[in-house]
């Protein structure tokens, strides 16, 4: 069986250091023949999973981005070696909580994601995240 | 890398242009700004994020910020000429019912005329 494509990155956690991601997810979503807009979706979603695993994980270790190839989707690996989260824990977060009110304004990146991508799965314990996101070539796949 | 390139007051309505990535840094800068505008009584505030093709939620919070304190003072926060994902980020969010948008700098003036 034909193994897909795959490109790898290690981003040391430093600032804007997402970007690096977007631009690599960029030129992944040129190569799949993405429209403009998957490829900007991917991209926002791509910042916002780094951001996550760089400050929530609580780690200064390496975050790895698997970017999987296959001709139906690309299939995104955020993976870092953090505490962990639960994410059922998590409330999605609703501005109308937030204007106006003493509630913290961030915790949207998650809402985003999922928002964004096809697909969005977590696997999670005390020694890391992996967060598995996907998007499909085509709307009607 | 992101910054703000120009500051304009046109018609009572105090213009920010940004460029580069809408992030923490950036966010806090317009926040900054927006401050000392309003401590000089200005009220209406437009952002224009032409040159501003990228944002995290992090900078996307901080527009919160600034429409709460502009709330505090019957303000109010207007957009322009957004790219179409930073659109529909703030459309997920929810941010675009707190301040309305605008295609072009010259619809958003005479908007808030």
């Amino acid at each position: 069986m034909k193994k897909n494509p795959s490109v790898e990155l290690k981003l040391p956690v430093l600032k804007n250091m997402e970007l690096v991601a977007t631009n690599t997810s960029e030129v992944v979503s040129k190569h799949m023949d993405l429209s403009e807009e998957k490829s900007a979706e991917i991209s926002m979603a791509l910042i916002e999973a780094c951001i996550n695993a760089f400050e929530h994980s609580e780690t200064k270790e390496d975050i790895y981005i698997h970017f999987i190839i296959s001709d139906e989707n690309l299939t995104i690996k955020v993976i870092d070696k953090g505490v962990g989260f639960d994410s059922s824990a998590i409330k999605l977060p609703n501005i109308e909580d937030k204007v106006g009110t003493q509630e913290r304004k961030r915790g949207w990146g998650l809402m985003l994601i999922k928002e964004l991508m096809d697909s969005v799965d977590f696997e999670s314990d005390h020694t890391g995240t992996t967060l598995t996101m996907v998007k499909k070539k085509t709307d009607n796949e | 890398m992101s910054k703000i390139i120009e500051t304009n007051l046109i018609n009572n309505v105090v213009v920010i242009k940004t460029e580069g990535y809408l992030n923490n840094d950036l966010g806090e800068e317009i926040e900054k700004i927006t401050k000392k505008y309003i401590e000089t009584g200005n009220k209406v505030f437009l952002i224009n994020l032409k040159d501003s093709k990228i944002v995290n939620s992090i900078g996307a919070s901080i527009l919160i910020e600034i429409i709460e304190q502009l709330q505090d003072i019957d303000g109010e926060l207007v957009l322009c000429e957004l790219a179409p994902i930073i659109e529909k980020t703030f459309k997920i969010m929810g941010l675009t019912k707190y301040c309305s948008v605008y295609g072009t700098q010259d619809e958003a003036i005479k908007g808030l005329a």
